[in-house]
C-alpha cells in the first residue's frame, strides 16, 4: 500500500486544477452559448458566481482575519459604481479592454477604500471595528443617494438610479473573475502572508510577540476583501445595467455575512457552497416560499451558531489534489472524505 | 420668526428625539456591560413594542396609559425570551457567534413582523394630546414635554434600581467581573435575564415615545432607530449609564441641527460620521472606561 510516498509536484497540481476548471468554464459556456440553458438559468448562475466572489472576499477577512465587517455591500457599491461610471464614460472602447479595465478599477478604487477605512478601523478590537465598517457602509450608500445635490451635477443619479450601464457581464467572464479571484486568495492564503493573517486570527497577542506587524497584516486582509468586493461589485453593474444606492444597504452585508458564517469561517469551499446554494435555491425552488426565506435564512443563522458555530464546514478546504494524493497513497478511505465540489479550483 | 427661535425649537426637537435615543441607548450600554454584546436586536424589540402599542390603541379606544403597558409586558417578554433562547446557549462560545446570532435574530424579528403585519406602515390613532404650549416666544408641543417628563422619570428611575437595589448591586458586580460576581454568590444568569428585562422595559417606553413623535408602526423601523441609538451608546461610552443618557441627548440634538441648516437628507451619514470620528478620538466614548486586555 505505501509504494508511492511523494505528493504530486506542485506545477501538476496547478495544472490538474487548472484543467478541471477550463473544463468547466468552456464546458458550461459552451452549453450556455449552444442555447440548451434557459436565459433565466443563466442569469442566476451569473448571480451565484458574484455571490460567490463576494463571499469568499468576505471570508478573508472574517474567516482568515478573524474581524467582523459588516460594510462589505459598502465596498461592493463601491467598485460598482467605479466601473459602472468609467464603462459609461468610455462608450467606444471595446469591451474586451474596457470591462477588465472597468473590473481592475472597480477593484482599485474599493482598495483605496478599503485601506482609509482599514487601517483607522483596525486599531480598534472586535465589537468597535463591526460598528465602524458598519458606519462606513451607511454612509457610502448615504453619499451616493445624495452626493448629486452637492455637486449640482448628475454623477451617481442617486435614487433615480445610475442606468445604461454597458451589460458586459457574460458567464464566461464571471466565473473567469471567480477562478481568478479564489486562486489569488487561495495562493495568498497558502503564502508567508497568508500565514501571518492567521496568526493574527489566532492570537492577536501571540502573533505580535513573534514579530507579526498586527496593523500592517490587518490592514492587507481587510484591503483585499475589500479589492474583491469591489471586483464583485463591477461584474454586478455590468450584470444589472442599472445601479441603485439602496441595494447596497446593511441587509446586502448581511445577506453576505449569512453565506460566509454558514459555509463555514475560514473554509474557501464552504463560502463557495453556500454562496451557490444560498443564491440558486431561493432563486429556483422557492420562488413561491419568497415571503419565508428571509425567515428560514435567520433561523439557519441563529441554529448554526448554536449548535455549529464554526459553520457547516468549519475551517475544512478541500483540495482535489490533495484527494488524488491520498487515493495514490491508498489512504483515501481511512480517514472521513470530503465533499464533491465543482469549481475545482483549490 | 427670529434665528433664536429657531434655533430653540430645534433644540426641543433635539431633545425630544434625544431622549428617545437615550432609552434605547441604555439598553444597548447595560447589555454591553453585562455580557460584552452588541445586541443587534434591541432595535428590533423597539419595533415590536410598537406594533404592540398599536394594537392596544386600535382595541382599547386609545388608552395611551394601557398602551404604555401593553409594549412595555412584550418587549421584557420577548427581551428575556431571545436571551434565553438565543443568546444563554451561548455563554462560552466566541463573541463573534454571539454577535452574530444578535444579527439572526434581528433579522428574524424583521421579517416575521413583516410576515404578520405586512410589509406596509400601520398609522398610529393620535394618542397625545396635540396641542402645543407656548414658553417665551416659541410653541412647544405636549408631545415633547411629556417625552422628556417620561424620559426623566424612567432615567431617575433607573439610576435609582442600579446605584441602591440589591439587584442593580448584583448588575454592577457581574459587569465588573462575572467569574468573581459567581465567587461571591451572585446568581449570573439571573441578573443577566434581569438586565436584558430591564434594557427591554427602557425599549418599550421608547417604542411607544417614539410613536407619539412619528405615528406609524413599520417592521424596519426598529433598525436605523436602533443603529443610532447605538451610536448613541458608543459616543457616551458603552457600558456606561449616564454616557447613553449624554449620548442620545447629543445625537438627538446634531441631527437637529443638521436638519435646521436644510441638510436633513445627510442626517444618517452624519450620524454614523460622528460614530467613526469618536471611534478613533476617543473609542471609549465620552464617559467609558479602558479596558486593558489580559493574556
Amino acid at each position: 500500500m505505501d509504494k508511492i510516498k511523494k505528493p504530486l509536484p506542485m506545477l501538476l497540481r496547478y495544472a490538474i486544477n487548472l484543467a478541471i476548471f477550463a473544463v468547466f468554464l468552456f464546458g458550461v459556456n459552451a452549453l450556455i452559448t449552444g442555447g440548451s440553458v434557459p436565459n433565466y438559468y443563466t442569469k442566476v448562475i451569473v448571480l451565484c458566481g458574484i455571490n460567490i466572489i463576494l463571499a469568499v472576499s468576505l471570508n478573508v477577512a472574517t474567516g482568515y482575519l478573524g474581524q467582523l465587517p459588516l460594510g462589505h455591500a459598502g465596498f461592493m457599491a463601491v467598485g460598482a459604481y467605479a466601473s459602472a461610471l468609467f464603462l459609461r464614460a468610455v462608450p467606444n472602447l471595446p469591451e474586451f479592454v474596457a470591462f477588465p479595465l472597468g473590473i481592475i478599477l472597480g477593484g482599485i478604487v474599493s482598495g483605496i477604500f478599503g485601506i482609509l477605512i482599514g487601517i483607522p478601523a483596525l486599531r480598534l478590537k472586535g465589537d468597535y471595528l463591526a460598528i465602524i465598517t458598519l458606519g462606513f457602509g451607511e454612509i457610502i450608500r448615504v453619499v451616493l443617494l445624495n452626493i448629486d445635490s452637492v455637486l449640482g451635477f448628475n454623477f451617481t443619479y442617486g435614487a433615480a438610479s445610475l442606468k445604461n450601464i454597458p451589460k458586459y457581464t457574460s458567464f464566461f467572464n464571471c466565473f473567469l473573475c471567480v477562478g481568478i479571484v479564489c486562486f489569488l486568495i487561495h495562493t495568498l492564503m497558502k503564502s508567508k502572508h497568508g500565514r501571518a493573517i492567521l496568526a493574527v486570527r489566532e492570537n492577536e497577542i501571540a502573533a505580535d510577540s513573534v514579530g507579526i506587524n498586527l496593523t500592517y497584516y490587518k490592514a492587507l486582509g481587510f484591503t483585499v476583501s475589500a479589492i474583491f468586493a469591489g471586483v464583485a461589485g463591477a461584474l454586478y453593474a455590468s450584470y444589472l445595467g442599472i445601479l441603485n444606492p439602496s441595494s447596497f444597504g446593511f441587509m446586502k452585508s448581511i445577506e453576505i455575512l449569512v453565506m460566509v458564517v454558514l459555509g463555514g469561517m475560514g473554509s474557501m469551499v464552504g463560502s463557495i457552497v453556500s454562496a451557490t446554494v444560498l443564491t440558486a435555491v431561493p432563486e429556483l425552488v422557492l420562488r413561491a416560499f419568497s415571503d419565508y426565506r428571509m425567515i428560514a435564512y435567520s433561523l439557519l443563522l441563529i441554529v448554526v451558531m448554536i449548535f455549529k458555530p464554526s459553520g457547516l464546514m468549519g475551517q475544512y478546504d478541500f483540495s482535489l489534489t490533495g484527494l488524488i494524493d491520498k487515493a495514490r497513497m491508498g489512504k483515501l478511505f481511512r480517514k472521513g472524505k470530503g465533499k464533491k465540489e465543482k469549481a475545482g479550483d483549490k | 420668526m427670529n434665528t433664536l427661535s429657531l434655533i430653540l425649537r430645534q433644540v426641543v426637537n433635539g431633545l425630544q428625539s434625544g431622549s428617545i435615543y437615550a432609552l434605547v441607548a441604555l439598553g444597548y450600554s447595560m447589555v454591553y456591560g453585562i455580557i460584552m454584546l452588541l445586541n443587534f436586536a434591541h432595535g428590533d424589540i423597539i419595533m415590536v413594542g410598537a406594533y404592540a402599542a398599536w394594537f392596544c390603541l386600535c382595541g382599547f379606544a386609545g388608552n395611551p396609559i394601557l398602551a404604555i403597558i401593553a409594549a412595555i409586558f412584550v418587549c421584557v417578554l420577548l427581551g428575556v425570551s431571545i436571551e434565553k433562547v438565543a443568546y444563554a446557549p451561548l455563554r462560552q462560545s466566541p463573541r463573534l457567534s454571539l454577535l452574530i446570532t444578535a444579527i439572526g435574530v434581528s433579522y428574524l424579528l424583521e421579517n416575521l413582523a413583516q410576515l404578520v403585519f405586512g410589509a406596509g406602515a400601520k398609522s398610529m390613532p393620535s394618542f397625545m394630546p396635540t396641542s402645543t404650549i407656548s414658553i417665551g416666544s416659541i410653541d412647544v408641543s405636549w408631545t415633547a414635554i411629556i417625552t422628556l417628563i417620561v424620559t426623566a422619570i424612567s432615567m431617575a428611575a433607573l439610576t435609582l434600581l442600579v446605584k441602591k437595589s440589591k439587584m442593580g448591586k448584583a448588575m454592577r458586580a457581574v459587569s465588573e467581573d462575572t467569574g468573581a460576581a459567581q465567587l461571591m454568590g451572585i446568581n449570573v444568569n439571573r441578573t443577566i435575564s434581569f438586565t436584558f428585562a430591564l434594557g427591554s422595559a427602557l425599549a418599550g417606553i421608547a417604542s411607544v415615545l417614539y410613536c407619539a413623535a412619528y405615528p406609524q408602526a413599520t417592521p424596519t423601523m426598529g433598525s436605523m432607530l436602533g443603529l443610532k441609538a447605538f451610536v448613541a451608546a458608543v459616543l457616551g461610552g458603552i457600558g456606561s449609564i449616564p454616557g447613553a443618557m449624554v449620548g442620545g441627548l447629543a445625537i438627538g440634538l446634531a441631527e437637529a441641527m443638521v436638519s435646521a441648516v436644510g441638510l436633513s437628507v445627510w442626517k444618517d451619514g452624519i450620524v454614523f460620521a460622528i460614530l467613526i470620528v469618536v471611534l478613533l478620538v476617543k473609542p471609549t466614548g465620552i464617559m467609558g472606561h479602558e479596558i486593558q486586555e489580559k493574556v
